[in-house]
């Protein structure tokens, strides 16, 4: 059979959507396994262990157990909206994996493989997602009819509007450095001299990255901004309402923007798929293992991130809630504009 | 072929993202809850974002979803959720509504239809799809447009949010 060049696009996009959205849940529910079990660790305990060799296969009984709970819908709730809230939550959080370039160029019958979709202005796409992923916690608060939920909620998306701010803010470092919103561009801006010039190290982004760190670290509601969860005032926040598959969309939903999180903060700060010898080692091996070693490097970065985003909700106490918004408002957001102003300034001299 | 493809696709993205704009709007104008209708509203914005971006225009898409949809609609969606406003009443409506509210949108309606067809030409035409390719990046026109000819303009505008700012912290400042 012969496929047009239209037909052969389609097709390999197709494919590549799924086995993109296919690795990213199975991501989603080894990060939580990963979680339990390194939280486990940290805490002087084994976390799960029964399930399969080493609890490896606890995600899949974790994802039956909550497929087959019922599905309670209180009396009271605004039906149509209360469904639709983990829905827009969990969407929005797997569709900005899309735009993110997870390999080197590599290119099957004119279609970049490793990237679902190279879009001009791929970092505004991820900001724009994430800034519609609001809505799915607002609703959830508001339709479940429940003050600890609605609290929750008006926390969870203060929290997500405020350090929108100093998030955004944190990238134009990098984006005035590579001159370009196109996420392989931002990549390829960090080539030719090892991890010597990625944003972190050789652009002197590493300001930039920690506040960028911080500021998802809220975005996400992960600890030590876990406030709209805080389960000693809120009983689950904006969740409590939601049993079944529709919590779960909710947790999945979490796990995902943390997924994004560092993807992004690989790809801005640390090179992307590049590894940290490139220009330094030949490059060795046959066409193939070129293609692959570059998402191993990326795999590698990605993890070393959700490594960390554990690491600190197993360390770090709850932040107060003013001390959250003076700390966004009144810290990260200067630092972030003197960041950019001194971004500039260097820029500026060097031309 | 590519390009009749191309097209055909582009249309029918249009036909869709148009048809779900006029949608959304009546439906903003007939739900009786709020948030309904605020929600309703943010559908509009992003139907219009898709609009932008299959025109060619991709930094407004995105600027329009990060602005409108991500922050405007939320503080309208937060301002309901906290007064907590229920459903509006139906009233009969007053006679003026009625009487002059229908022709009126029905007269501004053929108005500006009969201005775009009459005189579409001089309004300049643009190509469905536009220039989206990876090539070009319409951020690098726009920012030379805005820092160039449009300079003290741009500047105006945000000395006027910059006083909006000021008006917002004197308001929200506990008095001593």
């Amino acid at each position: 059979m012969h496929l047009s060049d239209f037909q052969l696009f389609v097709l390999i996009t197709i494919i590549k959507i799924a086995v993109v959205l296919v690795i990213t849940l199975t991501a989603v529910a080894y990060t939580v396994l990963l979680e339990r079990k390194v939280i486990g660790r940290i805490q002087n305990r084994w976390g799960p262990s029964r399930v399969g060799p080493f609890g490896l296969l606890q995600p899949l009984a974790d994802g039956i157990k909550l497929f087959l709970k019922e599905d309670l819908m209180p009396m009271s709730v605004e039906r149509p909206l209360f469904v639709a809230a983990p829905v827009i939550a969990l969407a929005c959080a797997l569709v900005s994996v899309a735009v993110v370039p997870f390999g080197a160029t590599f290119k099957i019958q004119g279609v970049d493989i490793f990237q679902v979709s190279n879009v001009n202005i791929g970092l505004l796409v991820i900001l724009g997602i994430t800034s519609i992923g609001v809505y799915g916690i607002a609703l959830s608060g508001w339709s479940s009819n429940n003050k600890y939920s609605l609290m929750g909620s008006l926390r969870a998306s203060s929290q997500v509007i405020s350090y929108e701010l100093a998030l955004g803010l944190s990238l134009v470092g990098v984006v005035l450095r590579a001159g370009s919103l196109n996420l392989r561009d931002i990549v390829n801006s960090q080539i030719g001299h090892g991890f010597l010039s990625w944003n972190f190290f050789g652009g002197l982004q590493f300001v930039g990255f920690f506040i960028y760190i911080m500021a998802a670290y809220a975005e996400t509601n992960r600890a030590p901004f876990d406030l709209p969860e805080a389960e000693s005032e809120l009983v689950a926040g904006y969740h409590t309402e939601y049993s079944s598959m529709k919590f779960a969309m909710f947790f999945m939903a979490e796990y995902a923007n943390m997924l994004t999180v560092s993807c992004v903060a690989t790809l801005l700060f640390f090179g992307g798929a590049s590894s940290p010898f490139e220009g330094w080692l030949p490059a060795f091996g046959p066409a193939w293992l070129q293609a692959v070693l570059p998402i191993f490097w990326f795999v590698a970065k990605v993890f070393a991130f959700l490594f960390l985003y554990i690491w600190v909700r197993a360390t770090l106490p709850r932040f107060r809630y003013d001390q959250l918004m003076s700390f966004g408002w009144k810290f990260l957001l200067p630092l972030a504009m003197a960041n950019i102003l001194a971004t500039s300034l260097i820029m500026a001299l060097r031309s | 072929m590519n390009e009749l493809v191309d097209t055909i696709m582009h249309l029918a993205l249009f036909l869709i993202f148009g048809g779900l704009a006029v949608l959304a709007a009546l439906n903003l104008l007939l739900q009786r809850h709020p948030i309904n209708s605020a929600l309703s509203l943010v559908v509009v914005m992003m139907s219009l974002a898709v609009l932008y971006w299959s025109l060619g225009a991709e930094f407004l898409a995105a600027a329009q979803i990060i602005v409108y949809s991500g922050a405007v609609m939320v503080l309208f969606v937060f301002v309901i959720m906290l007064l907590n406003a229920g459903e509006e009443e139906r009233t009969k409506g007053s006679k003026i509504a009625s009487i002059a509210g229908f022709p009126g949108a029905v007269a501004i309606f053929c108005l500006l239809s009969f201005v775009f067809l009459s005189e579409g030409h001089k309004l300049g035409l643009s190509h469905l799809g536009g220039s989206l390719d990876e090539a070009t990046s319409n951020i690098s026109q726009i920012s030379s447009l805005l820092f160039t000819d449009l300079l003290l303009p741009f500047e105006v505008t945000s000395i006027l949010i910059l006083v909006a700012i000021l008006g917002a912290v004197v308001l929200a400042k506990k008095e001593r």
